[in-house]
């Protein structure tokens, strides 16, 4: 291994797949999985003649990206023509944006574990997805499915500032939350909604220069993103190590070998001719449009967590995991106003400790939209029963588990059903302290010897034989006080 | 601005234009005299002028959001070259 | 009949003197006589003409009892028609001149066809034309050059020579065409009849095959003006379908017909009067303009100074939106594709050498090349800001003067062959109707008498943007004081 240290160059394209009904130039439908070639019209398959008809709410899809990530939302914009051949691209140029594209600039915060960072956008722009080449053996031929082609696309273009595949993967998570938390895509990765191109390069820290980039295509899982980065990386570096230039390339990354290799078609054949669409005019955008659109707009991340931070006292890490996604903020939030405000830190604790983690050991995710078993108000139920003393953290997991699996119809009358109030009587508890005092000599002697160990030795004791029941704080205070006597 | 050969042939690449190699010499003649005509241009003093990429001076209107077209695959595979289980077919794509 | 105006036509439907039917068949029957020597249909279909024509027998009789109704509701019902093969047909074959649409059958109609069919009009086939619309001579199409009726050694003009060609020789008494740089009109002044081409937007490009998006406006050509102005009512109207559709009101093309030209400022620009006009077109046009003078009309000398650079900035804009609106024919979906290829690239470059013909993929490769990787901003870009400053001048040039005239063609129909050898010598045919297409505006062509060796001269009139109420106007009040346009080619009765 040479001396030299590396940096990583990460930027990003990310197409994401906007949420309309109809595809962005013609009116057929963008559902996903019909029969080849049905939703595919005269406009769509290029006959002779056929002509574009931007769809309006591609255009708002578009604002609302820009706002939320306080882009220019560009008064006029321009749509081109990308000019190849390929047989899924029926038209034989894609239609986009280039010099002016309609989101210009902007960007997004970053978390990676504690560090935060804020990665720019270049610009976001409207095109039209391509149709879809099916490889399988067609008497040898390849078989084109035009369904796709015309699906509306925002792609979404970063500056070339991540320095990690962790860094990429959380800004493509970030993008990935942030485009659902909008309404703008569905974020299915399975179905190709949400699909990131990586351009990737090193170059020995301290160089101010990029390194020559190749551009990984189609990383539809965020696994993928991370292995074929992590790859690719490695494999540069060796590159240049042994004396050979990066040159540049698209490259495909193969999930089964975890390996990237240059696509065989010819990039250098690549020229692609843009200049604005003679079909499409100009298109406007006015003030009184994005204002309007701004108005329909959710609260957006950045702000709620600002919000959870100001209001609710949270920690930094906890408003910024708790407003990760939409639905997760929601369930929060919902949980808070029944539980009462005052309790925020607990409702956070229980968000993200106890659902977080038994969604996740289900398999369930809230941002894709599972529904969590366990409603809001039961949460809070728990929640104020704990406030109150009547549980031990201890007996609120148990409370817990019971109404996740649908067992009675809230925390009391899981309380009631399993005798699960804790026992908050000192003098009950008081006894209890007198008995193992008296039983575990030992642990008293080491204690008064300076022995901290002895100490939650004999807390133990007292819960066991309360049956965990007494509140352990009470238990501590009481115990405290009998030794110094 | 003037096109060789190779030139000629780039362009019929990117044109996906097979040229023979008579076609190729002729085509460079007559592309030559065209460029030579329009070569004129670059003697306009444009600066400050504005491309005019349409006919007329109006913004693009838009469409609502909504499904108009219905299943016509049938209709239109009618006059497809070569057609197999609703996909268009060509030569195999490697990529 | 085959002489009679459109407006004659109708009272005639009106008056159940004549069937549709049977005036379609009339017009079938020359077709078929006549046709094989013209070459001016590539498609016909009596079946469904006569089915069509059928229709319109059969509407007439629904609104029996009132024949005024129905003839002011639908006055061009029972008319025949023919569509330059440019325009999708649902049903019909539709070739573009071209062999790689030669046996497209369209799935689909243009708007243009939806609307003439919607006002009663029976298409009697498709006519023949320079391939994708790109000649000014007829001579690239695929399906053989379209022969000039007065002249069958000479050119009926280009693209849109069939449409002219077939109503010269009265084998339909109106057509459909479309203007590129000059399509519409240059071949109705080499065959003697009237055509417009609107204001870009005006008509709905929706379904009319591309050549130049920015510059392609379909239009009707006929005898006369009074016939345009009533087949432009029924064509022209906002198409949801095409983004460059104009959103305006409908109008009625025919309501300025009878205005008397009094008062009239027409502008002369002096780059249409220079050299490049033969001496037999500039006598012919400059007896046209005394004519207009006794009608009450005074003119004006305006300057276009940047027209001499129309011809090669069109030349840069038109080839480079043509090679990307030409992609699309790349055989996989429809259209020709070669019989042979050895792989994916070998199949696109065979099938589009092979079914292109040579000036379309002259006109691509230039194309191709004007927007390439660094030569965008030298050609593509120059062109554009000389488009605007082309468009500028006819701004400034209407502050002097309501209509613009001048030859529409420098020189009347030439010989088979004259010009190509030598592109470039073919492309300045259009060198006065170029500039019109680039700003947008409107420009007709109306004969104005006839030249050297018998052959019709056409006069050219530029309006101000949809001016063309007006611009059908002057030519109408001209063709009620002169003749030129009832004229018809010997040896075709």
């Amino acid at each position: 291994m040479s001396a030299t240290k590396w940096e990583v160059v990460i930027g990003l394209e990310t197409h994401t797949q906007l949420k309309t009904q109809s595809k962005i130039f013609s009116g057929s439908s963008v559902a996903f999985g019909a029969s080849p070639n049905v939703q595919s019209s005269a406009v769509d398959i290029a006959l002779p003649g056929v002509l574009p008809v931007l769809n309006r709410e591609a255009v708002v899809c578009a604002i609302k990206f820009g706002l939320a990530v306080g882009a220019t939302i560009a008064p006029r914009s321009i749509f081109a023509r990308k000019n190849y051949f390929y047989p899924d691209l029926p038209k034989g140029y894609q239609i986009s944006q280039f010099e002016i594209p309609v989101v210009q600039g902007g960007g997004l915060a970053i978390r990676v574990g504690e560090v935060e960072k804020y990665v720019h956008l270049t610009r976001a722009h409207l095109e039209e997805d391509a149709g879809k080449s099916l490889h399988e053996d067609f008497q040898g031929k390849t078989g084109i499915d035009l369904n796709r082609a015309g699906t509306p696309l925002l792609e979404i273009v970063s500056e070339p500032d991540m320095r990690s595949s962790a860094e990429a993967v959380a800004y493509a998570k970030a993008l990935h939350a942030l485009v659902q938390w909008i309404g703008i895509c569905d974020g299915n990765m399975q179905e190709g909604s949400f699909r990131c191109d990586a351009n990737v390069s090193v170059r020995p820290v301290g160089q101010k220069e990029f390194g020559t980039r190749r551009e990984i295509k189609n990383l539809n899982s965020f696994r993928f993103m991370q292995q074929a980065i992590d790859f690719e990386v490695q494999w540069q570096i060796n590159e240049i190590e042994e004396g050979r230039a990066i040159q540049q390339a698209t490259v495909l990354f193969n999930s089964d070998t975890g390996e990237t290799r240059a696509m065989r078609s010819k990039e250098d054949a690549h020229d692609y001719r843009y200049f604005p669409d003679p079909d499409l005019l100009p298109l406007e955008i006015t003030p009184a449009w994005i204002a309007e659109v701004k108005a329909s707009l959710p609260e957006l991340p950045e702000a709620m967590k600002a919000r959870f931070e100001s209001d609710y006292g949270l920690s930094a890490y906890d408003a910024a995991t708790l407003s990760a996604s939409r639905e997760m903020a929601n369930y929060f939030e919902e949980t808070l106003t029944a539980a009462g405000r005052e309790n925020a830190k607990l409702c956070a604790n229980w968000v993200m400790g106890e659902v977080a983690g038994r969604l996740n050991k289900d398999g369930m995710e809230i941002s894709a939209g599972h529904a969590v078993p366990l409603a809001p108000t039961l949460l809070a139920g728990i929640i104020r029963r704990i406030t109150d003393n009547t549980l031990s953290n201890k007996m609120a997991r148990e409370v817990f588990d019971a109404l996740w699996v649908g067992e009675e119809k809230d925390a009391d009358a899981v309380i009631a059903a399993r005798g699960l109030t804790q026992v908050t009587d000192s003098g009950a508890i008081e006894s209890v302290i007198d008995e193992v005092l008296a039983t575990n000599a030992k642990s008293v002697e080491e204690f008064h010897a300076g022995k901290d160990k002895a100490f939650n030795s004999l807390v133990g004791q007292v819960m066991k034989a309360t049956k965990g029941k007494a509140d352990p704080q009470q238990v501590n205070d009481l115990l405290r006080k009998k030794l110094a006597t | 601005m003037s096109l060789n050969q190779e030139g000629v042939g780039r362009i019929a690449r990117l044109a996906r234009i097979e040229l023979s190699a008579d076609e190729s010499v002729a085509t460079q003649d007559q592309l030559n005299d065209i460029l030579g005509f329009i070569a004129r241009l670059q003697a306009v003093n444009t600066t400050g002028i504005e491309p005019m990429a349409h006919a007329v001076d109006v913004v693009q209107r838009l469409r609502p959001d909504c499904i108009t077209e219905t299943d016509r695959r049938a209709d239109f595979q009618a006059i497809a070259p070569e057609v197999d289980g609703g996909l268009y077919l060509v030569p195999k794509v490697i990529e | 009949m085959i002489n009679a105006s459109l407006k004659e036509l109708s009272a005639a439907l009106a008056q159940r003197k004549i069937s549709a039917v049977e005036l379609a068949t009339l017009f079938l029957n020359r077709i078929e006589r006549l046709n094989p020597a013209l070459n001016a249909f590539i498609t016909t279909d009596r079946e469904k003409t006569l089915a069509q024509a059928q229709r319109s027998d059969d509407a007439r009789k629904v609104g029996a009892g009132d024949t005024v109704a129905f003839q002011s509701k639908a006055p061009l019902s029972g008319i025949p028609l023919a569509h330059k093969d440019i325009f999708c047909t649902q049903g019909w074959r539709t070739t573009c001149g071209s062999k790689m649409l030669a046996n497209f059958v369209s799935p689909y109609d243009a708007h243009v066809v939806e609307r003439m069919a919607t006002a009663g009009m029976v298409t009697l086939g498709k006519l023949n034309m320079d391939e994708f619309a790109m000649g000014s001579s007829n001579e690239t199409s695929f399906f053989g050059a379209v022969k000039n009726p007065w002249d069958v050694s000479r050119v009926p003009g280009g693209s849109s020579g069939g449409s002219a060609a077939a109503i010269a020789a009265r084998l339909a008494p109106a057509a459909t065409g479309t203007d590129t740089g000059g399509s519409i009109r240059q071949p109705a002044a080499l065959c003697g009849l009237t055509g417009i081409k609107p204001t870009y937007g005006v008509v709905s490009r929706y379904g009319m095959i591309a050549f130049a998006s920015s510059l392609d406006q379909a239009g009707p050509m006929a005898k006369s003006a009074e016939d345009c102005a009533l087949l432009l009512t029924a064509m022209a109207g906002f198409d949801t379908r095409d983004s460059t559709s104009l959103e305006r009101p409908a109008e009625d093309y025919s309501r300025d017909l009878n205005q008397p030209l009094t008062g009239l400022k027409i502008g002369l620009p002096k780059e249409f009067f220079g050299d490049g006009m033969d001496a037999d077109v500039r006598s012919a046009v400059e007896a046209a303009l005394d004519e207009y003078r006794k009608l009450g009309a005074t003119t004006v000398e305006v300057s276009l100074p940047n027209s001499a650079l129309s011809v090669p900035a069109y030349y840069v804009i038109a080839p480079a939106e043509a090679s990307s609106n030409l992609s699309r024919f790349d055989g996989v979906r429809y259209g020709y594709r070669a019989p042979e290829y050895t792989d994916l690239a070998d199949m696109y470059a065979k099938t589009r050498a092979q079914g292109f013909g040579a000036e379309v993929k002259r006109r691509i490769l230039i194309g191709t090349y004007v927007l390439s990787h660094g030569y965008y901003d030298a050609y593509y870009l120059q062109a554009q800001k000389i488009r605007r400053l082309i468009a500028a001048d006819f701004s400034a040039a209407f502050e002097q003067c309501d209509v613009i005239m001048g030859p529409t063609s420098p020189s009347v129909a030439f010989a088979f062959g004259a010009k190509n050898a030598d592109p470039v010598q073919m492309y300045l045919s259009d060198i006065y109707t170029i500039s019109t297409n680039l700003a947008g505006l409107p420009g007709m062509s109306l004969p104005c008498g006839f030249g050297n060796n018998n052959m019709p001269v056409g006069l050219q009139i530029i309006g101000h943007w949809f001016d063309e109420a007006k611009m059908l106007n002057t030519a109408h009040q001209y063709q009620q004081v002169t003749d030129w346009h009832s004229r018809m080619p010997e040896g075709l009765a």
